[in-house]
Protein backbone atom coordinates (compact mmCIF):
# COMPACT_ATOMS: atom_id res chain seq x y z
CA UNK A 1 0.00 0.00 0.00
CA UNK A 2 1.89 2.64 -0.88
CA UNK A 3 1.47 6.16 -0.02
CA UNK A 4 1.73 9.36 -2.34
CA UNK A 5 2.30 12.71 -0.19
CA UNK A 6 1.60 15.56 -2.08
CA UNK A 7 2.58 18.09 0.10
CA UNK A 8 5.64 16.67 1.24
CA UNK A 9 6.45 15.17 -2.63
CA UNK A 10 6.79 12.03 -0.79
CA UNK A 11 6.37 8.24 -1.83
CA UNK A 12 6.65 5.55 0.73
CA UNK A 13 7.05 2.02 -0.39
CA UNK A 14 6.80 -1.39 1.89
CA UNK A 15 9.56 -3.75 0.37
CA UNK A 16 9.61 -7.42 2.46
CA UNK A 17 11.90 -10.26 2.37
CA UNK A 18 10.38 -13.55 2.73
CA UNK A 19 12.13 -16.87 2.69
CA UNK A 20 12.37 -20.02 4.54
CA UNK A 21 14.44 -19.99 8.07
CA UNK A 22 17.83 -19.06 8.14
CA UNK A 23 17.79 -18.28 4.80
CA UNK A 24 19.83 -14.99 5.24
CA UNK A 25 16.93 -12.67 4.74
CA UNK A 26 18.37 -10.84 8.03
CA UNK A 27 21.88 -11.18 6.98
CA UNK A 28 20.56 -9.51 3.69
CA UNK A 29 18.70 -6.55 5.79
CA UNK A 30 21.95 -6.01 8.19
CA UNK A 31 24.42 -5.90 5.00
CA UNK A 32 22.65 -2.72 3.45
CA UNK A 33 21.93 -1.00 6.54
CA UNK A 34 25.89 -1.61 6.96
CA UNK A 35 26.69 -0.61 3.76
CA UNK A 36 24.42 2.53 3.35
CA UNK A 37 24.17 3.75 6.57
CA UNK A 38 25.24 7.34 6.07
CA UNK A 39 22.31 7.62 4.25
CA UNK A 40 19.94 5.96 7.20
CA UNK A 41 19.06 8.13 10.18
CA UNK A 42 17.95 5.84 12.76
CA UNK A 43 18.91 2.12 14.22
CA UNK A 44 17.59 -1.12 12.44
CA UNK A 45 14.58 -2.33 14.47
CA UNK A 46 15.10 -6.37 15.15
CA UNK A 47 12.27 -8.28 17.54
CA UNK A 48 14.22 -11.47 18.09
CA UNK A 49 13.44 -14.23 20.28
CA UNK A 50 16.11 -15.62 22.75
CA UNK A 51 18.11 -17.37 20.09
CA UNK A 52 18.66 -14.98 18.06
CA UNK A 53 15.65 -15.57 15.25
CA UNK A 54 13.72 -13.39 14.01
CA UNK A 55 9.98 -13.81 16.11
CA UNK A 56 8.14 -10.65 14.16
CA UNK A 57 10.67 -8.79 11.50
CA UNK A 58 13.58 -6.49 11.27
CA UNK A 59 12.81 -3.28 10.29
CA UNK A 60 14.84 0.01 8.99
CA UNK A 61 13.67 2.93 6.47
CA UNK A 62 15.72 4.01 3.76
CA UNK A 63 16.08 6.80 1.83
CA UNK A 64 16.75 6.64 -2.06
CA UNK A 65 16.88 9.92 -3.29
CA UNK A 66 14.14 12.17 -5.30
CA UNK A 67 12.96 10.33 -8.66
CA UNK A 68 10.97 12.81 -10.73
CA UNK A 69 11.11 15.26 -7.86
CA UNK A 70 9.93 12.88 -4.94
CA UNK A 71 11.69 11.90 -2.96
CA UNK A 72 11.26 7.81 -1.78
CA UNK A 73 11.21 6.43 1.45
CA UNK A 74 11.73 2.57 1.05
CA UNK A 75 10.16 0.99 4.40
CA UNK A 76 12.29 -2.79 4.58
CA UNK A 77 11.08 -5.81 6.21
CA UNK A 78 11.94 -9.26 7.01
CA UNK A 79 9.69 -11.84 7.97
CA UNK A 80 10.52 -14.70 10.63
CA UNK A 81 10.78 -17.43 8.25
CA UNK A 82 10.34 -20.77 11.10
CA UNK A 83 6.92 -22.34 9.71
CA UNK A 84 5.16 -22.17 13.02
CA UNK A 85 5.19 -18.02 12.59
CA UNK A 86 2.82 -17.71 9.81
CA UNK A 87 0.26 -15.63 11.56
CA UNK A 88 3.10 -13.35 12.50
CA UNK A 89 4.36 -13.20 8.58
CA UNK A 90 0.82 -12.53 7.36
CA UNK A 91 1.15 -9.10 8.92
CA UNK A 92 4.36 -8.01 7.81
CA UNK A 93 2.92 -8.68 4.56
CA UNK A 94 0.19 -6.10 4.82
CA UNK A 95 0.54 -2.98 1.95
CA UNK A 96 3.39 -4.66 0.64
CA UNK A 97 4.51 -2.84 -2.47
CA UNK A 98 7.79 -5.25 -3.70
CA UNK A 99 9.00 -8.68 -2.44
CA UNK A 100 11.91 -10.20 -2.69
CA UNK A 101 12.33 -13.97 -1.92
CA UNK A 102 15.24 -15.49 -0.33
CA UNK A 103 15.85 -18.91 -1.54
CA UNK A 104 18.68 -21.48 0.29
CA UNK A 105 20.91 -23.09 -2.09
CA UNK A 106 21.81 -25.95 0.07
CA UNK A 107 20.53 -29.35 -1.65
CA UNK A 108 19.20 -30.05 2.37
CA UNK A 109 17.21 -26.80 2.18
CA UNK A 110 15.41 -27.30 -1.07
CA UNK A 111 11.87 -28.61 0.31
CA UNK A 112 11.77 -25.70 2.94
CA UNK A 113 12.66 -23.46 -0.10
CA UNK A 114 9.91 -24.67 -2.22
CA UNK A 115 7.35 -24.85 0.98
CA UNK A 116 7.94 -20.84 1.64
CA UNK A 117 7.33 -19.92 -1.90
CA UNK A 118 4.03 -21.56 -1.81
CA UNK A 119 3.19 -20.20 1.70
CA UNK A 120 4.25 -16.65 0.36
CA UNK A 121 1.55 -16.81 -2.44
CA UNK A 122 -1.02 -18.25 0.01
CA UNK A 123 -0.38 -15.18 2.22
CA UNK A 124 -0.44 -13.15 -0.56
CA UNK A 125 -3.54 -14.22 -1.61
CA UNK A 126 -5.40 -13.76 1.34
CA UNK A 127 -4.41 -9.69 1.05
CA UNK A 128 -6.16 -10.47 -2.85
CA UNK A 129 -2.45 -10.02 -4.34
CA UNK A 130 -1.20 -12.08 -7.39
CA UNK A 131 2.38 -12.98 -7.11
CA UNK A 132 2.55 -12.69 -10.67
CA UNK A 133 1.70 -9.73 -10.28
CA UNK A 134 3.65 -7.75 -7.62
CA UNK A 135 7.42 -7.04 -8.30
CA UNK A 136 8.96 -9.52 -6.97
CA UNK A 137 13.38 -10.22 -7.13
CA UNK A 138 14.66 -13.97 -6.17
CA UNK A 139 18.09 -14.41 -5.04
CA UNK A 140 19.41 -17.80 -4.71
CA UNK A 141 21.51 -17.19 -1.23
CA UNK A 142 24.45 -19.10 0.01
CA UNK A 143 26.28 -19.58 -2.93
CA UNK A 144 29.37 -19.44 -1.30
CA UNK A 145 28.38 -23.00 0.72
CA UNK A 146 30.09 -25.07 -2.02
CA UNK A 147 33.49 -23.76 -1.23
CA UNK A 148 32.91 -25.70 2.00
CA UNK A 149 32.01 -28.94 0.42
CA UNK A 150 28.28 -28.43 1.50
CA UNK A 151 26.23 -29.47 -1.59
CA UNK A 152 24.49 -26.68 -3.30
CA UNK A 153 21.58 -26.68 -6.34
CA UNK A 154 22.92 -25.63 -9.49
CA UNK A 155 21.25 -22.04 -10.63
CA UNK A 156 19.17 -24.08 -13.76
CA UNK A 157 17.89 -26.24 -10.73
CA UNK A 158 16.86 -23.20 -8.81
CA UNK A 159 15.68 -21.58 -11.55
CA UNK A 160 13.72 -25.22 -12.66
CA UNK A 161 12.42 -25.02 -9.32
CA UNK A 162 11.46 -21.79 -8.23
CA UNK A 163 10.84 -19.68 -11.14
CA UNK A 164 9.89 -21.42 -14.30
CA UNK A 165 6.71 -20.09 -14.16
CA UNK A 166 7.25 -17.00 -12.29
CA UNK A 167 10.29 -15.78 -14.45
CA UNK A 168 11.19 -13.33 -11.87
CA UNK A 169 14.74 -11.38 -11.89
CA UNK A 170 16.70 -13.92 -10.12
CA UNK A 171 20.25 -13.30 -8.82
CA UNK A 172 22.90 -15.67 -6.84
CA UNK A 173 23.90 -14.33 -3.70
CA UNK A 174 26.39 -14.56 -0.17
CA UNK A 175 24.65 -12.88 1.93
CA UNK A 176 26.86 -13.22 4.46
CA UNK A 177 29.89 -11.54 2.55
CA UNK A 178 27.76 -9.33 0.65
CA UNK A 179 27.65 -10.69 -3.11
CA UNK A 180 24.71 -10.11 -5.12
CA UNK A 181 22.57 -8.24 -2.06
CA UNK A 182 23.08 -4.76 -3.18
CA UNK A 183 22.35 -5.80 -7.08
CA UNK A 184 18.90 -8.01 -5.22
CA UNK A 185 17.81 -4.33 -2.92
CA UNK A 186 18.35 -2.33 -6.87
CA UNK A 187 16.18 -4.71 -8.60
CA UNK A 188 13.52 -4.96 -6.04
CA UNK A 189 13.42 -1.01 -5.48
CA UNK A 190 13.45 -0.27 -9.78
CA UNK A 191 10.80 -2.64 -9.95
CA UNK A 192 8.34 -1.58 -6.74
CA UNK A 193 9.32 2.66 -8.65
CA UNK A 194 8.17 1.38 -11.96
CA UNK A 195 4.91 -1.13 -10.89
CA UNK A 196 3.74 2.32 -8.66
CA UNK A 197 4.24 4.87 -11.69
CA UNK A 198 2.56 2.16 -14.18
CA UNK A 199 -0.25 2.26 -11.68
CA UNK A 200 -0.83 5.84 -11.60
CA UNK A 201 -0.76 6.65 -15.25
CA UNK B 1 -3.18 -0.81 -3.56
CA UNK B 2 -1.49 2.47 -3.55
CA UNK B 3 -3.10 6.05 -2.46
CA UNK B 4 -2.70 9.57 -2.86
CA UNK B 5 -3.24 12.52 -0.83
CA UNK B 6 -2.99 15.92 -1.62
CA UNK B 7 -2.13 19.37 0.19
CA UNK B 8 -5.20 19.99 1.07
CA UNK B 9 -5.70 16.35 2.81
CA UNK B 10 -2.31 16.55 4.69
CA UNK B 11 -2.86 19.68 5.47
CA UNK B 12 -6.03 19.58 6.86
CA UNK B 13 -5.27 16.11 9.09
CA UNK B 14 -2.03 18.34 10.32
CA UNK B 15 -4.17 21.01 11.86
CA UNK B 16 -6.88 18.49 13.33
CA UNK B 17 -3.45 16.75 15.24
CA UNK B 18 -2.10 20.40 15.96
CA UNK B 19 -5.80 21.79 16.92
CA UNK B 20 -6.97 19.12 19.17
CA UNK B 21 -3.70 17.13 20.55
CA UNK B 22 -1.56 19.99 21.80
CA UNK B 23 -2.30 19.42 25.05
CA UNK B 24 0.13 19.35 27.71
CA UNK B 25 1.12 16.04 28.08
CA UNK B 26 0.93 14.58 24.68
CA UNK B 27 4.34 14.21 23.18
CA UNK B 28 3.69 12.45 20.09
CA UNK B 29 0.56 11.87 17.42
CA UNK B 30 0.99 10.04 14.72
CA UNK B 31 -1.54 9.51 11.62
CA UNK B 32 0.02 5.78 9.99
CA UNK B 33 -1.56 3.22 7.89
CA UNK B 34 -1.59 -0.13 8.67
CA UNK B 35 1.16 -0.92 6.37
CA UNK B 36 3.56 1.09 9.04
CA UNK B 37 3.29 4.54 6.36
CA UNK B 38 3.59 7.74 7.87
CA UNK B 39 0.85 10.04 6.90
CA UNK B 40 1.12 13.02 9.02
CA UNK B 41 2.80 13.28 12.71
CA UNK B 42 3.19 16.48 15.22
CA UNK B 43 5.47 16.04 18.19
CA UNK B 44 5.92 18.56 20.99
CA UNK B 45 8.67 21.12 21.89
CA UNK B 46 11.69 18.70 23.17
CA UNK B 47 10.76 15.55 21.65
CA UNK B 48 12.58 13.67 19.34
CA UNK B 49 11.05 9.77 19.19
CA UNK B 50 12.16 7.49 16.23
CA UNK B 51 8.84 8.03 14.51
CA UNK B 52 9.48 5.61 11.44
CA UNK B 53 10.47 2.66 13.86
CA UNK B 54 7.78 3.29 16.32
CA UNK B 55 5.09 3.75 13.34
CA UNK B 56 6.11 0.35 11.92
CA UNK B 57 5.79 -1.65 14.86
CA UNK B 58 2.44 0.07 16.14
CA UNK B 59 0.73 -1.28 12.85
CA UNK B 60 2.48 -4.32 13.70
CA UNK B 61 1.41 -4.81 17.14
CA UNK B 62 -2.04 -3.41 16.04
CA UNK B 63 -2.17 -5.98 13.73
CA UNK B 64 -1.08 -9.01 16.02
CA UNK B 65 -3.61 -7.77 18.50
CA UNK B 66 -6.15 -7.90 16.65
CA UNK B 67 -5.37 -11.21 15.20
CA UNK B 68 -5.75 -12.48 18.55
CA UNK B 69 -8.85 -10.64 19.21
CA UNK B 70 -10.25 -13.25 16.23
CA UNK B 71 -8.18 -16.24 17.99
CA UNK B 72 -10.78 -15.78 21.22
CA UNK B 73 -14.00 -15.13 18.58
CA UNK B 74 -13.69 -10.98 18.94
CA UNK B 75 -14.26 -9.09 15.91
CA UNK B 76 -11.32 -6.63 17.46
CA UNK B 77 -10.08 -5.10 20.63
CA UNK B 78 -11.21 -0.94 20.69
CA UNK B 79 -8.81 0.01 23.41
CA UNK B 80 -5.35 -0.88 22.44
CA UNK B 81 -3.25 1.35 25.71
CA UNK B 82 0.44 0.81 26.64
CA UNK B 83 0.62 1.88 30.65
CA UNK B 84 4.20 2.64 31.56
CA UNK B 85 5.86 4.17 34.38
CA UNK B 86 6.07 7.87 32.53
CA UNK B 87 5.29 7.43 29.27
CA UNK B 88 1.77 5.63 27.71
CA UNK B 89 0.74 5.14 24.22
CA UNK B 90 -2.98 4.61 22.62
CA UNK B 91 -4.05 3.47 19.56
CA UNK B 92 -7.28 3.68 17.90
CA UNK B 93 -8.20 2.25 14.38
CA UNK B 94 -9.68 5.17 11.57
CA UNK B 95 -11.33 3.55 9.03
CA UNK B 96 -10.34 0.81 7.89
CA UNK B 97 -6.82 0.86 7.04
CA UNK B 98 -5.55 4.11 9.22
CA UNK B 99 -4.76 4.16 12.60
CA UNK B 100 -3.97 6.98 15.32
CA UNK B 101 -0.95 6.13 17.63
CA UNK B 102 -0.55 8.79 20.70
CA UNK B 103 2.51 9.03 22.83
CA UNK B 104 1.51 10.88 26.33
CA UNK B 105 2.86 11.02 29.86
CA UNK B 106 0.70 10.65 33.49
CA UNK B 107 0.12 14.29 33.52
CA UNK B 108 -3.20 13.45 30.87
CA UNK B 109 -6.17 11.11 32.38
CA UNK B 110 -6.79 8.33 29.87
CA UNK B 111 -10.23 9.36 30.08
CA UNK B 112 -9.72 12.97 28.66
CA UNK B 113 -7.11 11.57 25.73
CA UNK B 114 -9.77 9.09 24.16
CA UNK B 115 -12.20 11.87 24.14
CA UNK B 116 -10.03 14.00 22.28
CA UNK B 117 -8.93 11.00 20.35
CA UNK B 118 -12.48 10.08 19.11
CA UNK B 119 -12.89 14.05 18.14
CA UNK B 120 -10.06 13.93 16.21
CA UNK B 121 -10.64 10.33 14.74
CA UNK B 122 -14.19 11.58 13.54
CA UNK B 123 -12.74 14.63 11.94
CA UNK B 124 -9.81 12.90 10.36
CA UNK B 125 -12.57 9.90 8.96
CA UNK B 126 -14.09 13.27 7.07
CA UNK B 127 -10.87 13.74 5.36
CA UNK B 128 -9.82 10.54 4.31
CA UNK B 129 -13.28 9.63 3.08
CA UNK B 130 -13.38 12.79 0.99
Amino acid sequence: MAFINLKKKEVQVKIVYYGPGRGGKTTNLEYIFKKLSRRIKTEMVAIKTHGDRTLFFDFFPFEMGKIKGYDIKIQLYTVPGQVKYNATRKLVLRGVDGVVFVGDSAVVRKEKTLLSLENLKENLATYNKDIFELPLVLQYNKRDLAEQGIPILPVETLDQELNSELKAPAFEASAVVGTGVIETFKKVTAMTIISLENELR
Amino acid sequence: MTYVLDQAHIEGIEEILQDYLPESGIHSVLLIDMAGNIIAEHESEGTSHDIPALAALSAANFGAVNAMAQIVGEQEFSILFNKGEKENIHYSRVMEDFLLVCVFDNEVSLGLLRLKVAKAIGKIAEILAS
